[in-house]
């Protein structure tokens, strides 16, 4: 019998609580556009860095709390969440032993998919933003990568 | 290979279906849901325990803001209260003037109304409503406020602050309501020129200071200053109250309708809190204008649909809202 994994549900949940305020905090009116998606980069964290993944369930809930928050239509995040965190769970092995700045290029992918996704569904639902603005976190959070793995695995989180 | 690579290789949960059919189910549930939350009938219930279950997040947000208002407030100085005391007794004595005014305008009006059997649709409660300090959408021009449908709020209240239309509630959870401002690009608020009466629309464009008037005939009369007036129409804005100051007309010799920008008179942007508003919004139905013009057929402007008086202009045109039933011969034309 394989050892059950240990999850720290009290960290997990901390943890994605904290990135879904951070992504409603208010900010400046020049910085908001800048302001990267932490939840995704939290999921994705948790996807494949952490010791044992908890996988797409959280990432779905999670989505699908970004909704609510946001007053999104319901399950627009979830969807793309869910397929990014596919990836990075399948994909998980090979990214690990990338160097930092390779993986930053790597979520910058994934994150582009799930802003190119999102972006998808808000066209098919009648509200399209067109603006070249939108792609912006896709940048800033890729550059965050290096900070964010630094300071989650500094904070020695075994999710 | 390291261990680690080999726990790698079980199944994520140790039972279950694999990640690939996983990741179908779950993708599939989103999509169910994407469609059942546009179709908006069938999960008001589930979208309202979701922003319930969010809330604290949104109130832990807040919190930090709402605190430095309550902490500013409590160490104001002696001065700056005796100022403000000061300054708020002028503005009290202003208001008091110009409501002695209005008391026997609304008493003439309620006459007049009664004389016409119409309903008279001024605000009738109010609930002050704050405005949590949380950023939605930066695309989209909507607010998060305290109150919900503990509160009595509705799905389509309107929304004003002290100097104008604010917007209208779109979703509403138990404690708590997302607003659509009306320079929201996708709210559009039925207005009237305050000075000539004519009816239009007023579209939000996504900022906070401009709303556009895209359907106004190129000789329509209009200039630069008119004050913008909601209408009524539509029923979920009281009538008579101000939307938007207008600002640059161009008039395009090449193009059938006029381009109109306007300023919002709300404060969209610095709002603190806003003032959901209960009114009469039965909409008078044709017949209703029928009786009420058999019944008074002496007044010829009477018969417009929001019970608006409108000059000449307004009334002479034609609007196809007027009731086309052959039974109403005298409906103001």
């Amino acid at each position: 019998m394989a050892r059950r994994p240990v999850r720290n549900w009290p960290v997990l949940v901390l943890l994605l609580a904290v990135s879904l305020a951070a992504t409603v905090v208010p900010l400046p009116d020049w910085l908001e556009p800048l302001r990267p998606n932490f939840v995704a980069l939290t999921v994705l964290w948790l996807c494949l860095l952490s010791i044992r993944t908890t996988g797409l369930l959280m990432a779905w809930g999670s989505g699908l709390a970004i909704d609510a928050l946001h007053g999104m239509l319901l399950g627009q995040n979830a969807l793309a969440l869910v397929v990014i965190a596919y990836i990075a769970l399948k994909m998980r092995l090979r990214i690990r032993a990338f160097p930092i700045l390779h993986q930053s290029a790597v979520i910058f992918g994934l994150l582009l998919l799930n802003e190119f996704i999102l972006f998808w569904i808000d066209g098919i639902a009648g509200f399209p933003v067109t603006t070249w603005a939108r792609w912006l976190p896709v940048l800033t959070g890729a550059a965050c990568w290096p900070l964010m793995t630094g300071l989650y695995s500094r904070l020695a989180i075994r999710a | 290979m390291s261990p680690i690579q080999d726990q790698d290789h079980r199944p994520l949960l140790l039972e279950g279906p694999s990640l690939g059919l996983r990741l179908a189910i779950l993708a599939a549930a989103a999509v169910a849901l994407m469609v059942a939350d546009h179709q908006q009938q069938y999960i008001g219930v589930v979208r309202g325990w979701l922003s319930a279950a969010v809330y604290p997040v949104h109130w832990i947000v807040d919190a930090p803001g709402s605190a430095w208002r309550a902490a500013s407030e409590t160490l104001t100085t002696r001065r700056g209260l005796t100022e403000e005391n000061d300054r708020l007794k002028a503005e009290n004595r202003e208001i008091r003037l110009r409501l002695l005014r209005f008391d026997s305008l609304e008493q003439e009006n309620q006459r007049l109304r009664e004389a016409r059997a119409g309903s008279a649709r001024v605000a009738e409660r109010s609930l002050v409503a704050e405005i949590l300090r949380v950023d939605l959408d930066p695309y989209r021009q909507r607010v998060l406020v305290n109150k919900g449908s503990r509160e009595d709020v509705f799905v389509g209240q309107a929304a004003l602050d002290a100097t104008g239309v604010f917007g209208q509630v779109m979703r509403v959870g138990p404690v708590s309501a997302e607003i659509i401002m009306i320079s929201d690009p996708d709210h559009a608020i039925p207005v009237q020129i305050n000075r000539t009466g004519v009816r239009t629309i007023a579209v939000g464009q996504g900022q906070a200071g401009n709303l556009m008037l895209p359907y106004l005939p190129r000789n329509a009369d209009i200039v630069e200053g008119d004050l913008v007036v909601s209408s009524g129409l539509g029923g979920v804005f009281p009538p008579g109250y101000p939307v938007a100051k207008v600002g640059e007309v161009r008039r395009d010799p090449s193009e059938p309708l006029l381009s109109v920008s306007a300023a919002p008179l709300a404060q969209l942007d610095r709002d603190p809190e806003v003032l959901l508003v209960w009114f009469d919004n039965r909409v008078m139905e044709p017949d209703d204008e029928a009786s009420a013009g058999q019944s008074l057929q002496v007044d010829p402007h009477a018969a417009t649909l929001e019970g608006v008086p409108v000059p000449d202009t307004a009334a002479a045109e034609p609007a196809p809202e007027l009731p086309a039933d052959p039974t109403t011969p005298a409906a103001g034309n």
